[in-house]
């Protein structure tokens, strides 16, 4: 494959996470104590008051799977008895460890020192951590996060939580860390993550524009990467969104649109898209270059609100803080109902005039594709936009056809063209 | 004339339609795929347009007061003897290519004696080929492959034993020849063959020779090529030249019956549900996820499990009297329960009515997941072709869908090729 052509807020990340990954291998020599946590309902500024590292093995399986090493510890995992059906995250994870347990650095990872677990709507989380705190013999927090499933939260709900960072969480990372719990330092560190916030919806809503200086999707997870791991409340992550703004803003004044791993830019824009459910990671180029060969960009998408709805409005508060951190929780898309996530996604094709929804609907994974496909069609009867439904898997090879997610791309990229040239004639 | 030409190449045949500029169609052509899409292409397309000049012999010999009441028959007359010229032609090539695939250690000094079995060998085929294309015979398949392989075991056989060679030596010859020549389309000018077979005729040539060598004086003029199906990116077509088969069945359905609302198509190795608009535009579609499980191929695997021919299976489950229940749609799965349902003593016409069903009832699932099914609906594909097939179907759609319209047509297998020479028409005419 050829090497990929990077701009520098991307070469920032990569340095970024490579110091974070240093940072959690090197955490013995350090004696700074580890914490595993997932990405929905990350409470990283609450870490950041302790000065625990944050090391996330969705991220970790991500990297696996990008790295087209998550195939062989899928198969590890298997063999110690984990079924074919269980989410490949969990997998990879499980599989990593049984290969001795390797960092993208190459040096082993620590065992955690707590296991912070934030239950945002995906029940996994729960079975995961569990196996976890068998593997490692550390506490475990668990932050239980209620379900919106009336499609709104309460004060009821909010007091829950508040009530579970002041009774269960901080006391439990005070005696983790050995350090006290200090509230201005949180506030210090939300400051932080709202300036950084404002940045990312500010590159996120730049999909609205003809032609779309970003894409959404495939550039988007990107996009996220800081704010949604081991950055958001840190001055690097005001630094990172700083200059992905200006490199976005560059693009904007020259009427470009977002850079391929190519080193060109997708400025002939034929089809926008909306995109719901995750993004395959063991295929991620070939996926991509399967819309970009097609001229179709992604203007918007759920993933990359997985981590938090800032587009909706939400910022991380200094002057409420504990509240702020539990209405974060609560919002993540993860935690919404199927008819909250139909009115974000019938928002978004509306908002940011797209040609229809693709929702790429991930085999192991039930939490995100319950539903989809009734999402679709009330997304369909609700925009009269036409919607695609494709399969792949998040970081499994095996699950990865590449011949037919190719053929009904091209058949919904036509099918969406067809309807365009409107109903007289279907040539 | 102008001709716009569909082809549609799948993973089993491939099939091609030629159009004329009303978008009437004027021939149709269908061959294996052999894994050589390019030859593919152009041998369904070589096929549709021969069935185009028996179309316009049809309409020439319309007007001819002295073919009246007899324009079938010598239609019938005309393409079996072209079909005879043309399956000599390729079989001088085929026997041509194996004497010159005799060479290696393995012939050193027999490759005379080689040689003269095949030449006898080939010289009884030869005068045996006529009767495969007498009038009222029945051929089992009109690929040149199978045709020149059935008797070339028997023969072959025979002639190598009188001169005490091993049959493998030969064998492994045609093996070898049949693969080059079957890659190779059927060279030389269709008009020439006609006129050959116009000579070679039964007919009365005086009535017949002018309409039909006027109606091959008609230039067929390639005018706009559509590709579509599985092996669209292997045609040597610009980009804008190749269309999705998804949008291709669903207008080529709309040509068929333009009251078609809802299409299943069961093809080889994948199951389509697909809506379209009263114009013949895609609205929705919906494909089999991840695997080809209840798709043709399926009932191709249980026809060899079996040990019965594809097309035996259909009229055999016709026959049952009771439905064994049969869960499994992965082929592999449905084989282990075929075999224990055989073992438990169930009759083969039962297992196989309840084979046809598991079938179907993973393509009404395919149709839940596009939306349902809205009345008229088309069914069509290779599958449709089998009456146990559509008997389920016809059984489910009643049971979920009520009264709806269910059209198939017996030339289903090409709608693909049809959308396509819709959209080659469409393009070079708007």
């Amino acid at each position: 494959m050829s090497d990929v052509v990077k701009e520098p807020s991307m070469l920032l990340q990569k340095e970024l996470i490579a110091r974070n990954y240093d940072a959690i291998t090197s955490s013995r020599e350090t004696g700074r104590k580890v914490s595993s946590t997932f990405v929905p309902g990350n409470l990283n500024e609450l870490l950041l008051c302790f000065g625990i590292v944050n090391n996330l093995p969705e991220i970790n399986a991500i990297q696996n799977g990008m790295r087209k090493l998550s195939g062989d510890y899928i198969m590890t995992a298997e063999k110690s008895g984990h079924s074919e059906d269980v989410c490949t995250y969990v997998k990879a994870d499980i599989g990593m460890m049984g290969k001795g347990n390797i960092a993208p650095n190459g040096k082993p990872f620590p065992n955690p020192d707590v296991l912070l677990l934030s239950y945002t709507g995906c029940y996994t989380f729960m079975k995961w951590f569990e196996l976890l705190r068998e593997e490692y013999k550390c506490p475990t927090l668990m932050l239980h996060v209620p379900y919106e499933g009336d499609g709104q939260s309460t004060k009821n709900m909010r007091d829950y939580i508040v009530k579970q960072l002041k009774e269960v969480i901080i006391p439990g990372l005070e005696e983790v860390s050995g350090v006290k719990f200090d509230i201005d330092r949180l506030r210090e560190a939300l400051r932080n993550s709202a300036r950084a916030e404002d940045d990312l919806v500010w590159v996120l809503e730049q999909g609205k524009r003809t032609p779309s200086p970003i894409d959404a999707y495939f550039g988007g997870v990107y996009y996220i990467g800081p704010i949604f791991t081991a950055f958001r409340g840190t001055t690097d992550a005001i630094d990172y969104y700083t200059a992905l703004r200006a490199e976005v803003q560059a693009r904007v004044d020259a009427g470009q649109g977002p850079l391929m791993p190519d080193g060109t830019t997708l400025s002939e824009q034929k089809y926008r898209l909306v995109v719901e459910g995750p993004p395959n990671w063991t295929h991620f180029r070939e996926f991509w270059k399967m819309f970009s060969d097609e001229g179709a960009v992604v203007v918007a998408s759920t993933y990359t609100k997985v981590g938090g709805m800032y587009d909706l409005g939400f910022r991380h508060d200094p002057d409420n803080p504990l509240e702020s951190l539990a209405d974060y929780c609560l919002g993540c898309y993860t935690n919404r109902n199927l008819p909250n996530r139909v009115e974000i996604l019938t928002k978004y094709i509306e908002e940011y005039q797209a040609d229809g929804l693709l929702t790429n609907s991930i085999k192991s994974c039930n939490s995100f594709s319950a539903g989809q496909l009734m999402m679709m069609r009330e997304v369909e009867k609700r925009t009269g936009k036409p919607g695609a439904f494709i399969e792949t898997d998040l970081v499994d090879p095996r699950y990865f056809s590449a011949a037919n997610v190719k053929n009904r791309l091209e058949s919904y990229f036509q099918m969406i063209e067809q309807k365009r040239r409107g109903a007289t004639r279907a040539a | 004339m102008q001709c716009f030409i569909g082809i549609d190449l799948g993973s089993t045949t491939t099939k091609a339609v030629v159009m004329d500029e009303n978008l009437q169609v004027l021939g149709r052509g269908i061959t294996n795929s052999r894994s050589n899409y390019d030859t593919a292409a152009k041998v369904s397309k070589q096929e549709a347009l021969i069935d185009t000049r028996l179309t316009l012999f049809r309409r020439a010999l319309a007007d001819v007061p002295g073919a009246a009441g007899q324009v079938d028959a010598i239609l019938a007359d005309l393409e079996r003897n072209f079909r005879h010229i043309q399956f000599l032609e390729q079989f001088d090539d085929l026997e041509a290519t194996c004497i010159g695939n005799i060479s290696g250690p393995r012939f050193e000094g027999i490759a005379g004696a080689v040689r003269d079995v095949l030449e006898e060998t080939f010289r009884r085929l030869r005068d045996r080929s006529a009767g495969l294309f007498a009038p009222g015979a029945r051929r089992k398949s009109d690929f040149f492959r199978d045709l020149a392989g059935a008797d070339f075991m028997q023969v072959g056989e025979a002639v190598s034993k009188d001169a005490g060679l091993p049959f493998e030596l030969v064998l492994n010859l045609y093996d070898k020849s049949i693969i080059e020549v079957e890659n190779r389309p059927p060279a030389g000018e269709m008009e020439a063959k006609f006129l050959r077979a116009l000579e070679a005729g039964t007919m009365d040539a005086t009535t017949i020779a002018a309409p039909v060598q006027a109606a091959l004086a008609i230039p067929l003029e390639e005018t706009y090529v559509v590709g579509t199906g599985y092996g669209r990116v292997r045609l040597p077509f610009p980009k804008e030249h190749i269309r999705s088969e998804i949008l291709c069945h669903g207008l080529g359905a709309h040509m068929m019956y333009p009251g078609t609302r809802t299409v299943l198509d069961i093809g080889g190795q994948d199951t389509k549900g697909i809506q379209v608009d009263a114009q013949g535009i895609v609205e929705n579609f919906q494909m089999n996820d991840r695997c080809a499980a209840g798709c043709g191929r399926y009932l191709g695997y249980i026809a060899d499990e079996m040990n019965m021919g594809l097309h035996e299976l259909g009229p055999l489950a016709m026959a049952s009297t009771k439905q064994v229940r049969i869960n499994s749609t992965c082929t592999v799965f449905a084989g282990a329960e075929l075999r224990d349902r055989l073992a438990l003593g169930e009759k083969r016409e039962d297992i196989l009515a309840g084979l046809h069903r598991a079938i179907i009832l993973r393509a009404m699932s395919i149709l839940s997941r596009a939306g349902g099914v809205k009345d008229q609906f088309t069914f069509t594909g290779g599958v449709a072709k089998n009456e146990a097939a559509v008997r389920e179907l016809r059984k489910l759609i009643a049971e979920n869908y009520g009264d709806v319209q269910i059209n198939i047509d017996p030339e289903s297998i090409y709608t693909g090729a049809l959308g396509g020479a819709t959209f080659a028409a469409r393009a070079a005419l708007n």
